[in-house]
């Protein structure tokens, strides 16, 4: 696809409808423990929303968004957040990935696994996203196309 | 007892079928890019089998309710399966992934998706 | 080689229709994986899970406790699983050819 083929309702509705996709998938992640959601289908989402820029405003300038360089380091990224909360907990006297040895203060046993999961919830989005966004672009590059 | 079996049986029936649909993309088709739809098609089967194993009648989603309360398991249905094919789901995107990288490789290596072809251009 | 991939597929249909004959039927509340003790007389995890998974975890939503919590080191194979599938992607397509 050539920038000259661009539709510019295709252009404007991607970019208008982005930041809403993104902030949804925010939301999915973040309220994982009190409703439907969580890491992998935020992740999912947001890089559902980086790939619909990717297709309709074209690779160069949806790359100020998320670059093509950062999908494998971002996903490493995601995978060491959470082995390393796991490795945390190894250090700190429990089992791997057993929460309530986290070093955070004012919390009981069970508030404790909740900011546990949210930890591995960010980890989890995290490398999602990047590993999806990188196959994509991957993908694309094999090909030769844009 | 007949029309209960039926009743209680035939989204199994439905599954296999979609079962089959996927097995034959995979097992008849000349096509590699065709084979990899099947695959994927196999996979929503599979997932759609958990997920009908998972439901219990008169039961809602495993978020507890306050007015229900967590004290009876016949409230909820069954949590496990529907963990599982989370992350099923997502690993089956990546895997998909993988799948178009190598057909990728291979139609540069051969110019070719089509099986007998590329058996013939393989030799 | 057709003929013989579809009478598989017609054998194995019959195969999967037969056995679906055994399992539990749709949302049958007294299905082995929904009752407290399985038939070989072990607790099974799903009643566990919905009764101590809010006390363990402070949170509602049972399947991220199961994913995050209870089953947490199988969320960290899918997710290492996940990113060899990125990494695989990479080494096959962005290697020069």
């Amino acid at each position: 696809m050539t920038s000259s083929s661009r539709n510019p309702i295709l252009i404007t509705a991607s970019r208008l409808l982005a930041p809403f996709i993104q902030l949804f998938a925010l939301y999915v992640i973040f309220h994982g423990h009190f409703g439907p959601g969580g890491g992998f289908q935020g992740g999912a989402m947001l890089a559902a929303s980086i790939l619909m820029l990717r297709l309709s405003v074209g690779a160069e300038r949806s790359e100020l968004k998320f670059r093509k360089s950062w999908g494998t380091p971002v996903g490493a990224l995601g995978a060491l957040i959470f082995a390393g909360t796991g490795l945390l907990t190894l250090l700190l006297g429990g089992r791997f990935l057993e929460y309530h040895f986290l070093p955070l203060p004012d919390l009981s046993r069970a508030e404790l696994h909740s900011a546990g999961i949210l930890l591995i919830e960010v980890g989890v989005s995290l490398a999602v996203m990047a590993v999806l966004v990188a196959i994509y672009d991957d993908i694309m590059e094999g090909t030769g196309g844009d | 007892m007949e029309i209960e079996f039926i009743a209680g049986h035939n989204l199994y029936w439905i599954i296999s079928l979609l079962l089959l649909v996927g097995l034959y993309g995979m097992l008849a088709k000349r096509n590699l890019v065709k084979k990899l739809v099947g695959m994927n098609i196999f996979q929503t089967s599979i997932i759609l089998f958990y997920i009908a194993i998972a439901s219990k009648r008169n039961a809602t989603v495993p978020v507890i309710d306050a007015a229900l309360g967590s004290a009876d398991p016949a409230h909820y249905i069954n949590p496990l399966p529907h963990t599982l094919m989370l992350t099923a789901i997502v690993v089956s995107v990546a895997t998909t992934g993988v799948g178009f990288a190598l057909l990728i490789s291979i139609f540069r290596r051969y110019r070719t998706l089509d099986e007998e072809t590329l058996l013939k251009r393989m030799r | 080689m057709r003929k013989i991939s579809l009478l598989a597929l017609v054998l194995f249909g019959a195969l999967l229709l037969y056995a679906s004959s055994g399992l539990p039927g749709h949302g049958d509340p007294e299905g082995p994986s929904h009752r407290e003790r399985s038939p070989a007389g072990s607790p099974v995890a799903a009643a566990h899970y919905i009764r101590h998974a809010e006390g363990d975890a402070a949170s509602p939503n049972i399947v991220t406790v199961v994913l995050a919590d209870y089953r947490g080191f199988d969320t960290l194979g899918e997710t290492i699983v996940v990113l060899t599938a990125g990494l695989v992607c990479y080494l096959i397509l962005r290697r020069s050819p």
